[in-house]
């Protein structure tokens, strides 16, 4: 009853906040804290990377870190191991986090703030991916393993690195001054005095299930003793979104006779060393946006007068984990699970990283080995003609590379590995990467420059066109040109194609500053319309989901390709769920959307309306998962750990001496009561004499 | 904040519960069962005090603290005096049951004194509202955390210990001397118990001076200790006795049949 009094002060309080279930004594312990990015553990045929917790959560004195030189105190000064640092993201270098990584008795965990950014930082590889493109020891010694061209000389390998403690990143919002501020209250050490105790320190729980690699967490995933089989890992992928010009029976896989197609593809993952917060604004938006543009301004064209060839608008998803999309398109060619196969490729061009240029001119990489077939070769020259002349009357200009560089990293090798097929990869860069942040969460919208006037609505921002924009306009306009000509189309036609800077616009603002905005909204689904939010969608391709759920990206690529290539009809909303019981709506051939439409400007009613499309999504789970072969070399083997709980929190700790006082405390007052009830209770005749009374009975 | 100072925290609060538990009770049923019954006398009083304070917060101004902080004060007293309605309808019912027992029973003279029930029912009693106390605070002290990054006191733990303490040994010592006065009709000394009850409560008000509300309280559980001894039976010559080992001389003048 007595303390209740204060246990019900607590409960008041938080019923005064509308706090319905409330554990008051934790309230007043623990701050927990919400928006945190983990860390996770991802793993492959040979190795895991990523992060892990214990399972009971790491704990560790709150240290803010000043400088690099500040390190010792954590590393080796400091009195009360283990300690979370805190770090601000300027210095969330690849040196710091190894000293971490090496004295990992004493550090409990890391935490990120993002606040400034480097002047360049990559936490990829230096050689992206380059065990599972085509530049192998057989395919040609000189050029494998980047001996040639290094990629990405930036990259510091960060995110490929295993660290047996916790890291995480958090917003900077009212938790990080909570932190700060409690950092500041208590942790501060006093000119030369030691710290006092209570300390601020914080708990992190990131404990991973899976260990070592894919093929022991998929063996212990697949042990099924209960009715409820626990998943260790699971495969990583998703979807690719791809559209033909003229699309083909759905149904009908395997070679088509007398049919020639020129596939044009693009990537659309990115990852970053936290991989919620991957942006990927160089390395993929700056693609696809171009590649969907080119889509929109092929579409009046190929439609009055059709090319001979098709065409294929192919978006490639899963690409950074060792291309998961473009290794099970390709695997699906083979062996006919596919509508085309291998033989009906004509030649592919894709579109790497445009958007940051160091001049007025794009550079167009090909394939130096499978050049040195004649009849390829001429191909490959026939398209680099074609493109050249589609920048006439454009800013820019395409300019080959060296004859002996080897492809950058792009879907198009994993096509090489399977066939020698002519293909060509824009890119803004000649040799290395112009991007300084590749694979990393600094590769966002103000690193493609994409400012707005500050005075601008949300909606006035939609609308501006950002001079990246233009120059992504015209870009796309050269691609589909090219692609035009590429198809066999009519030369007469060619200057009609032009791509639209509005669209690229406002493809830009939804990709790279919020999703949510009224042109993504008309554009989907009613019941996808909680896919946008007021930021930009994730770029990391995620976990493959067993049902036909794709993330929020693909759902935008795919409805986003079926406006600007597709036709609206009048169906209504039944029909368009049922379209095959009309007499010329076929769902063999076309995919039927029914998507929200605009909001008029004098109603409140959205104009939805049913689309007909060739777009349809394409599964993208690398093959070794199909295969059952978890250790593959040929393929993509990556796998995300799963977790049961991920979460932070801070308090304070008392000192040692306090906790031991306590516990002998109350050894000391069991001690005692034990000795003195003995002692009462042996001699409580004595004690305690009773009034004699004939019926009462004594002691 | 961690298992040590669960594990202090328990024994400070349970210790002397424990230990009378273990040395009095544990090898007589029958005395289990009466402590069971008073504990349970006890969490019934709790459920209905529990109840009128539910409502009458329900049906308040949620945002007004002072209304808040007087419903609080109305909330503690209304439960102290139901505990001790409580505690004298447990006396009524035991008084009931001693003669129903006797009746039943084939030996003359009664199991279990009214004495002895005076002190197993004040035991249950503590005991119920120790854990109650106690069992929420000691299931957070566990975590690694410790109160005060919002700036309360860092001592919550300790002082919510030794406060159980007391309330355990008071009630033991308020349930003989009740139980006593009852007997001998003595209704001033029924009307002290419950004010020092009512005083000990409200001195947790003065929480987060914990100073401020354990000291007096141990100055009230040393009082009232002293005269549940002597209502008990107990006198400053028996201590003495039993202090200088003189007591088997005693017993053997005293002899007398159990």
């Amino acid at each position: 009853m007595v303390l209740e009094s204060s246990k019900w002060v607590m409960f008041i309080v938080c019923w005064l906040f509308k706090n319905v279930s409330c554990n008051s004594v934790a309230q007043k312990i623990y701050v927990e804290l919400n928006n945190t990015v983990p860390c996770v553990r991802l793993l492959n045929a040979t190795h895991q990377i990523g992060c892990q917790s214990s399972i009971s959560g790491d704990t560790g004195v709150i240290h803010v870190l000043e400088s690099e030189a500040d390190l010792e105190w954590p590393l080796s000064k400091g009195p009360n191991p283990p300690y979370m640092v805190l770090l601000e993201s300027s210095l969330f270098t690849k040196s710091i986090m190894m000293k971490m990584k090496n004295a990992s008795s004493r550090v409990a965990g890391v935490v990120v703030v993002p606040k400034t950014s480097l002047p360049e930082f990559s936490p990829h590889t230096t050689c992206p991916n380059e065990n599972t493109g085509v530049y192998t020891e057989t395919y040609d010694h000189n050029l494998a393993h980047c001996n040639t061209t290094v990629w990405n000389p930036r990259g510091n390998g960060l995110s490929y690195e295993e660290f047996d403690f916790p890291v995480f990143s958090l917003k900077e919002d009212n938790e990080t001054e909570i932190i700060k501020q409690c950092y500041f209250d208590h942790n501060r050490v006093v000119n030369g005095s030691g710290l006092q105790y209570p300390l601020c320190a914080m708990q992190l729980f990131s404990h991973m299930y899976a260990v070592t690699d894919t093929a022991t967490c998929m063996r212990r995933s697949s042990i099924d003793f209960s009715s409820f089989p626990v998943k260790v890992c699971e495969p990583l992928g998703g979807y690719n979104v791809l559209a033909f010009i003229r699309p083909y029976n759905s149904t009908a896989f395997g070679h088509k006779e007398n049919e020639s197609v020129v596939i044009a593809a693009a990537r659309l993952d990115s990852r970053a060393f936290f991989l919620e917060d991957s942006a990927g604004a160089e390395g993929s938006v700056s693609g696809f946006v171009t590649l969907l543009a080119a889509a929109q301004a092929l579409r009046e064209a190929t439609q009055e007068a059709p090319p001979t060839r098709n065409i294929l608008f192919a978006f490639f998803n899963g690409e950074v984990f060792d291309y998961i999309g473009s290794s099970r398109m390709v695997y699906d060619m083979k062996n006919n699970k596919f509508v085309i196969d291998l033989d009906n490729v004509h030649s592919i061009l894709e579109i790497g990283q445009v958007a940051v240029r160091s001049g007025t001119n794009l550079f167009l990489h090909s394939d130096p080995v499978s050049r040195r077939n004649n009849t390829v070769h001429d191909e490959v020259t026939n398209l680099v003609k074609n493109l050249q002349s589609s920048t006439a009357g454009l800013n820019f200009s395409f300019v080959e590379t060296g004859f002996s560089q080897p492809l950058p990293p792009s879907s198009f090798q994993r096509f090489l590995r399977a066939r020698a097929i002519p293909g060509i990869v824009l890119a803004d860069h000649q040799t290395a990467f112009n991007n300084r942040y590749y694979e990393s969460f600094y590769d966002n919208a103000a690193h493609l420059n994409l400012t707005y006037p500050s005075n601008l609505s949300p909606e006035e921002q939609l609308e501006f066109v950002t001079d990246t924009a233009k120059s992504l306009t015209e870009v796309a306009t050269a691609v589909a040109r090219a692609l035009f000509k590429q198809a066999g189309g009519n030369n007469s036609q060619v200057n009609n194609i032009n791509a639209d800077p509005k669209t690229v616009t406002q493809m830009l603002y939804g990709f790279l500053v919020r999703s949510n905005n009224s042109w993504f909204q008309a554009v989907m689904a009613p019941e996808l319309k909680d896919v946008l939010q007021p930021n930009p969608p994730w770029y990391y391709v995620g976990v493959a989901k067993l049902s036909h759920q794709a993330n929020a990206l693909t759902y935008l690529v795919q409805y986003l390709l079926a406006n600007l290539t597709g036709t609206a009809t009048n169906l209504t909303q039944s029909q368009c769920k049922k379209p095959d019981e009309l007499p010329n709506e076929s769902t063999y051939m076309y995919s039927y959307f029914w998507v929200q439409g605009v909001v008029p400007p004098n109603s409140t009613q959205r104009e939805s309306f049913c689309i007909r499309t060739a777009v349809r999504l394409a599964k993208a789970v690398s093959p070794a998962f199909v295969l059952g072969d978890y250790v593959s070399k040929e393929y993509s083997t990556w796998t995300e750990s799963q977790w049961k709980f991920i979460k932070a929190r801070i308090f304070l700790v008392a000192s040692r001496d306090l906790e031991m006082l306590t516990l002998g405390v109350g050894v000391a007052v069991l001690f005692t009561s034990l000795l003195v009830t003995y002692f009462v209770s042996t001699k409580a005749d004595v004690l305690f004499s009773v009034v004699r009374e004939p019926n009462n009975a004594a002691y | 904040m961690t298992a040590s100072v669960f594990f202090g925290c328990t024994f400070i609060a349970f210790g002397p519960a424990i230990a009378l538990f273990l040395f009095t009770i544990a090898r007589d049923p029958l005395r289990v069962i009466f402590l069971i019954a008073g504990a349970f006398f006890w969490l019934c009083s709790l459920l209905l005090s529990s109840l009128v304070w539910f409502i009458t917060v329900q049906i308040s101004n949620k945002e007004s603290s002072s209304q808040q902080k007087g419903l609080l004060i109305f909330g503690v007293v209304l439960s102290v005096l139901l505990q001790e309605t409580f505690r004298f309808g447990y006396y009524k019912l035991l008084k009931k049951a001693n003669e129903g027992l006797l009746m039943l029973s084939a030996e003359e003279t009664m199991p279990i004194s009214i004495r002895q029930l005076a002190y197993v029912s004040g035991l249950g009693f503590g005991f119920m509202s120790g854990a109650f106390s106690m069992i929420n605070i000691l299931a957070d002290s566990v975590g690694p955390g410790t109160i005060g990054i919002h700036g309360d006191s860092q001592h919550f733990f300790l002082s919510s210990a030794f406060m159980t303490m007391a309330i355990v040994l008071l009630h033991m010592f308020w349930g003989v001397v009740f139980f006593d006065s009852c007997e001998k009709q003595h209704w001033w000394s029924l009307a002290v118990v419950v004010i020092s009850h009512l005083l000990v409560s409200c001195l947790t008000f003065q929480n987060p001076q914990y100073v401020g509300s354990l000291v007096p309280t141990y100055i009230i559980v040393f009082l009232v200790g002293l005269w549940a001894f002597f209502c008990a039976g107990g006198s400053l010559r028996n201590l003495k006795l039993c202090l200088t080992c003189k007591d088997k001389d005693f017993l053997l003048a005293n002899h007398r049949p159990r």
